[in-house]
């Protein structure tokens, strides 16, 4: 899996007798290892281009590429795999699995994957330890603060090492002592394990991380620069 | 493997833990499923006990497994019909063939008189040392005793006849019937006991003199109006009167008690179709409580579905995950409902005293004691339909929650 590239891509939403425009005629290529966030007012079209590049939404048209893959066009099984082995979402509120505890809310995905149990408890404990939640693994999200929450809903993203890191906001529920916690995370990441990352937010402090930053508005790209 | 196994484990996680989220509700639909499975086995158990007393009654009405006699015979029980005693290959058969019980008896029409009072009977010869595992009249005798030898010159007459005729124990009657030649036959007896029996009807009409005073009354030196055998079990006489059929010689008919009485045949063949229905009016009673708890389940989950769904999750394992979910609720009301079915019929072994309803009872041709019946059958019945149609009725919502839009569910609140 490498680049991701997107042609034209068109996602309307029906809203009562109104129709409103998610995304209009979007291109854009991002190269593996990139660091791009996208900014924009709510109603942008940011979470829509996040949405349809993690196989989450289909657009209504366009093409959406991963590598020699065209997402788009893929089945719900397929889909889910490429999701499962390629790609670590970040949403804005948290999502954890309730009857899960931290450490198995991490451990999840690798579990679907396979990964042997000793392999997955030592990278789960490892993460854990990583972003902060050392000896909080056996909490459950319900036992565990907002900001905790979102440190393990990143660990469980970040832990096998997906080639593309979605983020919805990552820190909207951060402190700024966690969400630079968190960012320098990302950037750890990106620059050792060239993992890509595409980052839907307002915060400027997480724009300042960028080193590409897209800004939408009315569900068109305005502007796309290097930072 | 691993993946399959370790997926295995993901969705058995999930299922278990998320069956106790809400433990009311869980709590409710074990409930429900637990009772539904003990009205399934311990009513079968009672129904099945009811029909198997009112078939033994009318087994032993009859009486036998298989009977032996001339072909007019059941159309026309006189003395004419008489056949002789077994003897060569059917005797061997009789007595090689691992038959249990197996017996001469004379049944002609006739008619008793008291002082007082005439019935017609059926007059009945038999053999007493038999008798006990034939008709049960022997165990059934409440004033006296049975016939002791083939030549007692008693009679045993039932309660019910008894008080029609104005007898009593000790009391003369006289018999009269006909022998082959159209004479009368007739003479006289001393009631020596008087039985009860389940059935009013029994008790007034059959009456019990010794065979060989019966063949002198009636002139019927070495002959019988059947032979009557006994196996161990009436559900499975087929081999035995294929061995005794092919042993008969010509002129003969033997026929099992299933073509003898048609009724009873239909009864016994009704009785496992009928548990069938009655399991599954219960279980569809219990599938909307089911179905109602795991569209509550998923609808409250909705967004962690499309959670799962966004990290990757295959639409297939969630139903899966919800399908298990739903065999974990039912194995777990299957094993309560189960237990309690056995606590509950246990003490009632005995017998269920339902003499406030003996006459209803009775008119079914049923005793005023139900013995329940817990056979393994019905219980296996009732456990595979509640599991199989459980499942069958939780893959549309199982089906429904993989089928989420992933982006809707993650927005929903």
């Amino acid at each position: 899996m490498s680049s991701i590239r997107c042609r034209q891509l068109c996602k309307t939403f029906k809203q009562g007798d109104e129709i409103i425009t998610g995304l209009d005629h979007v291109d854009i290529d991002i190269e593996e290892g990139e660091f791009v966030c996208l900014s924009g007012p709510s109603g942008s079209g940011k979470t829509t281009l996040l949405n349809a590049i993690g196989g989450l939404d289909t657009p209504d048209s366009g093409e959406i590429h991963m590598g020699d893959i065209r997402i788009d066009r893929l089945e719900r099984g397929p889909l889910a795999d490429m999701r499962l082995h390629h790609i670590g979402f970040v949403f804005q509120s948290y999502n954890l699995i309730p009857v899960l505890s931290a450490r198995e809310n991490v451990e999840f995905v690798m579990q679907v994957q396979g990964v042997p149990a000793a392999q997955r408890s030592r990278k789960s404990l490892e993460i854990l330890r990583e972003v902060g939640l050392e000896g909080m693994e056996n909490r459950r999200p319900a036992q565990l603060s907002g900001g905790q929450q979102q440190r393990v809903a990143v660990a469980r993203a970040i832990v096998t090492h997906p080639d593309l890191v979605l983020a919805d906001e990552p820190t909207a529920n951060l402190d700024s002592v966690a969400a630079s916690h968190l960012m320098d995370l990302f950037v750890e990441l990106n620059q050792h394990h060239r993992i890509t990352f595409v980052i839907a937010t307002h915060d400027k402090r997480v724009m300042s991380y960028a080193r590409r930053l897209i800004k939408m508005q009315d569900g068109k790209i305005i502007s796309d620069e290097p930072q | 493997m691993t993946r399959l196994f370790s997926q295995f484990k993901t969705i058995l996680t999930l299922s278990w833990r998320n069956l106790w989220r809400n433990h009311r509700r869980t709590g409710i639909m074990l409930g429900a499923i637990s009772v539904g499975v003990w009205a399934m086995i311990f009513m079968t158990a009672l129904m099945r006990g009811m029909v198997d007393d009112m078939l033994n009654q009318g087994i032993s009405n009859l009486p036998g497994h298989i009977q032996i006699q001339h072909p007019e015979f059941l159309d026309d029980p006189s003395v004419v019909n008489s056949i002789d005693e077994p003897r060569g290959d059917l005797l061997a058969a009789l007595e090689n063939n691992g038959v249990r019980v197996w017996a001469n008896r004379i049944k002609v029409p006739a008619v008793i008189m008291s002082e007082r009072e005439s019935r017609g009977i059926n007059l009945i010869g038999i053999e007493p040392v038999s008798e006990a595992d034939i008709s049960g009249v022997p165990a059934r005798i409440s004033k006296g005793r049975f016939l002791e030898s083939n030549q007692d010159k008693g009679l045993v007459i039932g309660a019910k006849l008894a008080e029609r005729l104005e007898t009593r124990l000790g009391k003369r009657v006289v018999i009269t019937s006909q022998d082959p030649d159209n004479n009368l036959a007739e003479r006289g007896f001393r009631v020596i006991g008087i039985y009860r029996a389940e059935l009013a009807a029994q008790e007034e009409s059959n009456v019990y003199a010794a065979r060989g005073t019966l063949q002198d009354l009636l002139k019927i030196e070495g002959r019988v109006s059947q032979i009557v055998l006994v196996d161990d079990d009436y559900r499975n006489v087929e081999s035995l009167y294929r061995r005794v059929a092919a042993a008969t010689p010509a002129g003969l008919e033997v026929k099992p008690w299933y073509e003898i009485d048609t009724y009873l045949a239909v009864m016994f063949n009704m009785m496992d179709g009928f548990v069938l229905i009655w399991v599954i009016i219960i279980f569809l009673a219990l599938s909307f409580g089911l179905v109602n708890t795991l569209v509550m389940a998923i609808f409250e989950r909705v967004r962690e579905i499309g959670l799962i769904q966004a990290l990757g999750m295959r639409p297939g394992l969630i139903v899966y995950q919800i399908l298990l979910e739903s065999l974990m609720l039912l194995l777990i009301g299957l094993i309560v409902g189960n237990m309690l079915a056995l606590v509950t019929i246990k003490p009632l072994e005995d017998g269920l005293d339902v003499s406030v309803v003996a006459e209803g009872m009775a008119m079914m041709g049923a005793g005023s004691v139900i013995y329940p019946s817990l056979t393994l059958y019905d219980v296996v019945l009732a456990n595979v339909v509640v599991i199989l149609l459980g499942i069958l009725t939780s893959i549309l919502p199982a089906w429904r929650a993989s089928r989420l839009d992933p982006v809707r569910a993650l927005n929903t609140h």
